[in-house]
């Protein structure tokens, strides 16, 4: 069994900021902020973002299909829709590794 | 958009940070998150998403080029489940 580790979050990477680069608290969380708001920004513009040695945010155009709700059993159109997902690079894959 | 070009919007509303600066910023980030991965833990940035790991059970797979089968043992492997926020905003 892996061992078993917390949730990381915005704070937790805002407190490494601080206390690697010395930045303020405030201007940590920013920081995070900002990194993030650039890649949704670039998201929704319909950019795939891609960070070398982490891994690509690859959008993907689904086409409308026939799903059915699975409580009450009754066929339902899926509207087209796009949808987000992510490839790891190698890097992170050999890092997340054997398991 | 590609890392450099993340860094340059970052440059641009940082203007009082140095560029080698912002890059440290940059790599800790996906460090952090990497690292967290390593460990078996988890990632979740509210409104982006989540990051975890899934285990991968070992399955015979066979070589392309020869046809041989070979065995692929098992692994761990990174995943990513987008946030409900990213998902309305892609969608509007």
């Amino acid at each position: 069994m892996m061992r078993s580790v917390g949730t990381l979050t915005r704070a937790d990477l805002a407190e490494v900021i601080n206390r690697k680069m010395g930045f303020s608290r405030a201007e940590s969380l920013a920081m995070v902020e900002a990194i993030l708001d650039h890649m949704c920004e670039a998201l929704e513009r319909g950019e795939n973002v891609k960070i070398s040695g982490f891994g690509t945010f690859l959008l993907r155009d689904k086409n409308e299909r026939i799903g059915r709700n699975p409580k009450t059993g009754v066929e339902v159109p899926i509207t087209p829709r796009r949808v987000l997902t992510f490839r790891a690079s190698q890097i992170l894959k050999d890092r997340v590794g054997q398991g | 958009m590609i890392r450099s070009e993340l860094l340059q919007v970052l440059a641009k509303d940082n203007s009082e940070l140095r560029a080698d600066e912002i890059e440290q910023v940059v790599d800790i980030f996906f460090d952090e998150i990497a690292q967290r991965l390593a460990e078996g833990g988890r990632v979740e940035l509210r409104g982006f998403g989540a990051f975890s790991t899934r285990q991968r059970e070992a399955r015979t797979g066979r070589n392309p080029r020869s046809g041989e089968a070979v065995t692929v043992p098992s692994k761990r492997v990174p995943y990513f489940k987008p946030g409900k926020e990213i998902r309305e905003r892609l969608n509007k």
